[in-house]
């Protein structure tokens, strides 16, 4: 854990958010409506929590804002108006900024290795992402046994897809980069 | 003219940021004041004795007062020196709490603003008049609108004080929401059973006149003296040949294509209905929008078989008027609907939850009508879409209230023990169903009321999970409930038989149309405001309006009957004297200035204003001019401000006296 000014962080995450999370009132919808509270350890209300109780670090190294698929369902369904895939977004955001990993990393590396293909690319290049998670994560034998009938599929093709319009993609990193620092 | 200045600490409140003794020491040397002093509490009665002994003492003129707001202590202070020998009226209030203490924090700048505070106020008073209160006479007779359990009350209440009530309901029968429950929290004890006999009280009290099918059309007057015009609607049905045998709502041919309201749109009714069988009055009415006579202009099967020929097509609506000193509004509350809703709609009804499209996910009231013996499976616990017994139900709270987002953000307050009462009545009609509860907190407070909730958990074994539901639908004709355990922080998925949702209370849509009608105010969820949160609950800003029940904000019976006798005392104290008092801050017209344009007239929030004729000795007619009722006029000074010629004052808000406080303002 890295010398961390609490105050710093929720005065960051409200910035980001524009939402303060004590307008939670910790009823769980979100976390019953959650297409991947199945494989969550803390629902995302529990991560909403502990920001709430000041416990930034618990919030940042939770694996669940690294499962979270911003798909938004949570946010639409909350009384409270709460916006949690935007507070789950800010949290990634300055989990990075931090520099603090998750309890569970290779979520996060996951994560990772995906926006780098899209940075480059422009869209998921499969082969690139899995070696690139896989000297990430060094693990190297996870779901290896899949490689030859996904392979064999067409799923899995040697060159990246081109798309157009790389240079605009790449600028946008850049730019949301920017606005980050 | 000498003037008594006396400055309050309020304790520390006021104490703590302005210089008290100070502030009397600089009063002294205002020109016309003989005396100054400060003390702790000047409301209490050694505060009170200063006053009147220096009153004595000093043979005062007229007395100053440094204190809280008037809203809080004029009248004390004012009282406390007429007792002394001045008149009321001859008393200024400096609000030195409210308007200085309480808003400031630097002492000096506090003390400073205070001096000048009793300053203008010294000034002032120099032009106070002495005024004596204004006296009207007292009609004694109420007017209650709403025939609920609470209405009921207040009417009863009123008339065994020997007193005439006029009781306005617009359904057919009176009862409200309490005569469709089947039993109550936290006794269990049935609805009907409590209500119907004080329905019958009040159809035969000699003292009540029962207008049921009617609603208040107009209002005018003021405290005292009110003329209520009453739309009695039409039943079509001669109510003084009717016996309610009943044999016409049993031939009528249309079965099928009304829903029946009592029933929550659970059973279907005939186009001539009596609401219930206990209803009272016994009377039916004809619905027009479904009878084929009134569509075809053939049929008449009712009116074929009626024996005493009380059946008349042709009755139309018709208006009476009656005169009232003290109206008691009891309109009730209706519940939130999860149906989608249009788009200019304040809420939006819950996706989530269907929108209303599921048989099987009903409200409250709904559930009531099932567990009641007299509802549509004559008490039979079964679910609605194949009238089979549900062995797994699940009940879910604060659907619509404490949801910003597509209800209210208020408590319905009685949900939690309706709910603990459903899953209790279930549990005691199938013995091998399993209940659960959705809840976020549990709120039972109220006598024997946490009792209640522990009794439905720990001898009923209702399952409680805390947590909201994200999401309920359907599937091989289960209804797949997705909640979460907060507690555990374990996701929860039930496949329930029957979902009942405890939705918000809410006001009813008319509230605001006839909170204008009545000249009183509402919240923005269309709720009745009374005068004061603490103080005057069930007075509104309205002289001798008054509030009962769930008109007012969410309340269950206890709270709703306790409230009608209380709305019902607020109208006796009126009636407890023959002539009324009343503030004699009112607007007076100078006739000889005024040109009669009454823009006064326009502005006129209390239809205060009348015209007066003016006449010369042989009785010409000279000019028309302004004039104002006395007991319309509520002080406000909107006419004041309007009249372009200035003839209009209001007495004691006289312009003298206000500009002498913004002339001592200006020396500073």
């Amino acid at each position: 854990m890295k010398n961390l000014k609490a105050k710093d962080f929720k005065q960051k995450l409200i910035a980001i958010t524009s939402q303060d999370p004590a307008q939670c009132y910790q009823c769980g919808k979100c976390s019953a409506g959650c297409p991947v509270r199945d494989f969550a350890e803390a629902p995302p209300n529990r991560v909403v929590r502990y920001v709430q109780l000041g416990l930034y670090d618990k919030a940042m190294t939770s694996p669940t804002i690294w499962l979270c698929a911003g798909c938004q369902t949570c946010t639409s369904r909350c009384p409270q108006e709460f916006d949690l895939a935007k507070f789950m977004d800010a949290v990634r955001e300055l989990a990075i900024a931090y520099g603090v990993k998750s309890a569970d990393k290779k979520t996060q590396e996951f994560h990772e290795a995906f926006l780098k293909q899209i940075e480059n690319f422009g869209r998921a290049y499969e082969l690139g992402m899995l070696i690139d998670y896989k000297l990430k994560s060094k693990d190297f034998f996870q779901d290896v046994d899949l490689a030859p009938s996904t392979f064999s599929k067409g799923k899995l093709s040697l060159l990246p897809h081109n798309v157009k319009g790389k240079q605009q993609i790449k600028k946008i990193f850049k730019e949301s980069g920017e606005v980050k620092k | 003219m000498k003037i008594g200045v006396f400055v309050c600490h309020c304790g520390e409140n006021i104490g703590r940021t302005v210089n008290c003794p100070e502030v009397s020491k600089a009063c002294a040397s205002f020109p016309g004041v003989v005396h100054s002093e400060d003390y702790k509490y000047m409301c209490s009665d050694p505060g009170q004795n200063l006053i009147k002994q220096a009153i004595r003492e000093k043979h005062l003129d007229a007395v100053v007062v440094g204190s809280c707001s008037p809203h809080m202590h004029e009248k004390t202070f004012r009282k406390a020196c007429a007792s002394a020998g001045i008149n009321s009226y001859m008393v200024e209030i400096a609000n030195l709490r409210e308007h200085c203490s309480w808003i400031h924090e630097d002492i000096n700048q506090a003390t400073k603003k205070a001096i000048d505070l009793m300053r203008f106020a010294v000034e002032r008073v120099k032009f106070n008049q002495p005024l004596e209160t204004i006296k009207v006479p007292v009609t004694k007779r109420s007017l209650v609108i709403g025939g609920g359990i609470s209405g009921i009350q207040a009417a009863l209440d009123i008339a065994n004080a020997g007193f005439e009530v006029v009781l306005v309901e617009k359904e057919p029968s009176i009862g409200g929401h309490m005569s469709q429950l089947s039993e109550t929290f936290p006794t269990l004890d049935c609805s009907q059973c409590i209500l119907t006999p004080r329905m019958v009280e009040v159809y035969q009290h000699p003292k009540i006149k029962l207008l049921s099918y009617s609603e208040v059309e107009h209002v005018e007057g003021f405290i005292g003296n009110f003329k209520v015009t009453i739309r009695r609607k039409a039943k079509s049905v001669k109510e003084e040949l009717c016996t309610g045998c009943g044999l016409c709502a049993e031939k009528c041919p249309i079965k099928k294509k009304a829903l029946s309201e009592f029933d929550e749109g659970l059973s279907n009714r005939p186009a001539i209905y009596v609401p219930f069988p206990q209803a009272v009055p016994n009377v039916p009415v004809i619905d027009r929008s479904v009878c084929t006579y009134f569509k075809t202009g053939k049929c008449e099967m009712c009116k074929k078989v009626c024996g005493r020929e009380a059946i008349d097509f042709t009755q139309q609506d018709t208006f009476v008027t009656e005169d009232v000193g003290s109206i008691i509004v009891a309109t009730g509350y209706k519940l939130y609907s999860i149906d989608k809703k249009p788009e200019d709609s304040i809420y939006k009804g819950y996706g989530e939850y269907g929108y209303g499209k599921f048989k099987n996910v009903i409200n409250g009231l709904q559930f009531e009508r099932i567990a009641s013996a007299s509802g549509p499976t004559s008490g039979e616990m079964l679910r609605p879409s194949d009238k089979t017994v549900p062995k797994k139900i699940v009940f879910i709270q604060c659907v619509g209230s404490r949801d910003e987002s597509k209800g209210f953000s208020y408590c319905s307050k009685i949900c939690c023990m309706y709910t603990a009462k459903h899953a209790m009545l279930y549990k005691h009609k199938v013995h091998d169903g399993e209940a659960y509860v959705f809840y976020m907190d549990i709120r039972s407070g109220g006598k024997n009321y946490e009792e209640f909730v522990r009794r439905a958990i720990e001898e009923d074994h209702v399952n409680y999970i805390r947590g909201r539901v994200s999401r309920i639908y359907e599937e091989d004709g289960k209804l797949i409930v997705k909640g979460e355990d907060t507690i555990a922080g374990l996701p929860v998925v039930i496949e329930a038989d029957l979902v009942v949702l405890a939705t918000a209370m809410i006001a009813q849509q008319e509230a605001p149309k006839l909170a204008q009608t009545l000249n009183i105010s509402y919240d923005k969820y269309g709720y009745f405001q009374e005068a004061h949160p603490k103080l005057r609950p069930v007075e509104t800003n309205t002289g001798g309006v008054f509030l009962a029940g769930a008109c007012h904000s969410p309340r269950d019976i206890p709270e709703s009957v306790a409230m009608g006798s209380a709305a019902a005392a607020k109208s006796l104290v009126l009636f407890g004297a023959d002539m009324l008092e009343r503030e004699p801050i009112i607007a007076k017209v100078d006739a000889t200035t005024c040109a009669g344009c009454f823009y006064c007239q326009k502005v006129c929030a209390y239809n205060a204003i009348e015209k007066k004729e003016i006449r010369d000795r042989l009785g010409n007619l000279q000019k028309v001019v302004a004039f104002v009722n006395s007991g319309l006029c509520q002080g406000c000074g909107t006419c004041n401000a309007t009249c372009p010629s200035k003839s209009i004052e209001l007495i004691g808000f006289k312009d003298d006296q206000i500009f002498a406080q913004i002339n001592a303002f200006a020396e500073v």
